[in-house]
């Protein structure tokens, strides 16, 4: 079997689409290599929607966690500690046997042309239930990165905004919203690495791969189990996961040049890319 | 445990509870929060030595000493940590039984990978088939410990090194002023003076390493995870203690007892930076 024809079988196995067994004997290389590419459209669906999605939640809890309302306040602060305190191992496995336990239901949303029923039984299926633990987890500590960019925001800026007579939301709309998200970009750039390289835990956890559509990881530790050889499954994945790393880099990198470029060059900060740490 | 529980079904309420959380196995997933301490205290310190010579190697003289370290130090940024708990202990366990295979039947000509198998004669097995369940359990144990090493070995590397890199260059050119050897610059000035740039690293690593411990779950340890999804799982009427899905009340159990040691751990880590703090010549230092 061609390497080309394999593309065609397996290119979406991991969406369902195609050849239905997995390879079972006589494991090629490309067999390997496409699969596992394959696996890695959930990492990315993953990493896309939990940071798209977190990045607003997380910006409301660092206001939140900086206000001096109790009533914002203190419920930021329980999240954020919740969710960076515990492992996100467990995070997962707590949410997906809490969602098995709830209620089956259905709910019906009207829309323009259809009716969608939502229902409860959708969060036991990672593309939701994972997919919300994710982006809970990338908020609380996105927010703890964004509430320190906040309070780093110089006095001195606010000061000059303030001698303008700028009223609080234009104060907030030209000079702490855009200083606060330049201060947190290199963080927050980390940040996506992280969780971008934590996406690979779901399919370990309680949420079942069904029909054996799994992540890259999962197709990895099935190649392994299969040939009993660990050296060619791990290394493509992380081969993958380089390239995606380095893809989000440029794409933040980009982000971070536009975000500085009214600086002066010497003030100009590159993104510092830190360690990959697991949560 | 107690006397009353002889007959579970017939108790109920809190004499019934009481039965049920001192089980045998309630028993061993009270054990399995040990073993949870236990690798903590046994992989910081093997990380630290990992990361010790990870650092040390890579701003060694000798080129390919250095490319080494640097290698180990690099590769942990863009994999998942995950893909190395999962390939080092099988990697490690193959290796271990291809030596041994060498070393203890060299009559064997056959290849040891056959196809998808990977064949050792069974003086080779690691640990042999004849060993007792609980030589299993310890190196199955070991095996997981030694991956957490390495991984956080590279990570405490990067602290390290970039602590190293921090200490001021003046201070290093007066040991040189002096006609220090290089090693005794590195002992005398450059290793009293690090710690100081390496702690708020350290003390993130700490955190990090208290949030990994669940992966033991992967590697096949009956750890805390086992035993939660054991013991929450359905009971029908022919266990004695019947009673429906209880796996999220078990996993609300383990955040609470990770987010207490975190907590706990955050708040020592607070207490030792602001006594490090005193007199220096920093924010922190200077407040108050």
């Amino acid at each position: 079997m061609s390497c080309f024809q394999t593309l065609s079988d397996y290119g979406l196995r991991s969406l369902g689409y195609g050849e239905r067994l997995l390879p079972k004997a006589d494991i090629t290389l490309c067999e390997q290599f496409v699969l596992i590419g394959s696996g890695m459209i959930w990492n990315i669906y993953f990493a896309f929607f939990a940071l798209l999605f977190g990045f607003f939640f997380a910006i409301t809890l660092a206001l939140g966690k900086n206000s001096n309302f109790k009533l914002f306040n203190l419920p930021s602060r329980a999240f954020i500690f919740l969710f960076r305190g515990s492992p996100l191992f467990i995070q997962f496995f707590f949410a997906y046997d809490l969602f098995v336990i709830l209620p089956k239901l259905g709910v019906d949303i009207e829309l323009v042309f259809t009716t969608i029923t939502v229902e409860t039984r959708w969060l036991t299926k990672a593309w939701l239930g994972a997919l919300i633990v994710l982006f809970f987890n990338t908020s609380a500590y996105a927010a703890e990165i964004f509430y320190g960019a906040l309070r780093a925001v110089s006095s001195k800026d606010t000061e000059a905004a303030d001698s303008y007579g700028f009223s609080y939301r234009k104060k907030f709309k030209r000079i702490i919203w855009p200083t606060m998200l330049r201060l947190a970009w290199p963080s927050y750039t980390n940040e996506a690495i992280f969780l971008f390289h934590a996406t690979t835990l779901v399919f370990f956890t309680g949420f079942p791969a069904w029909r054996q559509k799994g992540d890259a990881i999962y197709y990895a530790s099935y190649f392994a189990e299969k040939t009993f050889n660990p050296f060619i499954p791990y290394p493509i994945v992380g081969f993958y996961f380089i390239l995606l790393t380095l893809i989000i880099i440029g794409i933040f990198g980009f982000i971070n040049k536009n975000l500085n470029k009214h600086l002066s060059q010497k003030d100009q900060k590159s993104l510092k890319i830190r360690l990959n740490f697991i949560r | 445990m107690f006397s009353y529980c002889v007959e579970p079904k017939s108790l109920e309420g809190l004499m019934w509870l009481s039965c049920y959380i001192t089980t045998p196995k309630h028993m061993s997933f009270y054990t399995s929060f040990l073993v949870v301490l236990i690798l903590i205290s046994l992989a910081a310190p093997l990380a630290m030595a990992f990361g010790f010579a990870g650092a040390i190697a890579s701003r060694s003289t000798i080129r390919s000493l250095r490319y080494i370290g640097k290698g180990y130090l690099a590769m942990i940024r863009g994999i998942p940590d995950i893909v190395f708990f999962l390939f080092i202990p099988i990697a490690l366990d193959q290796a271990f039984e291809y030596l041994r295979h060498k070393a203890l039947c060299p009559e064997v000509t056959e290849a040891i990978r056959q196809g998808n198998d990977f064949v050792v004669c069974s003086a080779a097995k690691l640990p042999l088939s004849s060993a007792s369940e609980w030589v299993h359990d310890i190196y199955g144990f070991s095996l997981a410990l030694l991956a957490f090493g390495f991984v956080f070995g590279a990570f405490t590397g990067n602290v390290l090194f970039g602590a190293m890199a921090a200490v001021p260059r003046s201070q290093l050119e007066t040991g040189e002023a002096y006609g220090f050897s290089p090693s005794k610059i590195f002992r005398r000035i450059l290793l009293p003076q690090m710690w100081i740039y390496a702690l708020p690293g350290l003390s993130n690593l700490w955190m990090i390493l208290i949030k990994a411990t669940p992966l033991l779950f992967l590697l096949g340890v009956e750890d805390i995870v086992y035993w939660a999804r054991e013991l929450g799982g359905i009971k029908t009427g022919v266990y004695d203690y019947p009673h429906p899905d209880w796996r999220a009340w078990y996993f609300a159990v383990l955040l609470v007892f990770y987010l207490a040691l975190t907590y706990l751990s955050q708040s020592v880590l607070d207490k030792i930076s602001s006594r490090l703090s005193i007199g220096q010549d920093t924010m922190a230092g200077r407040a108050n």
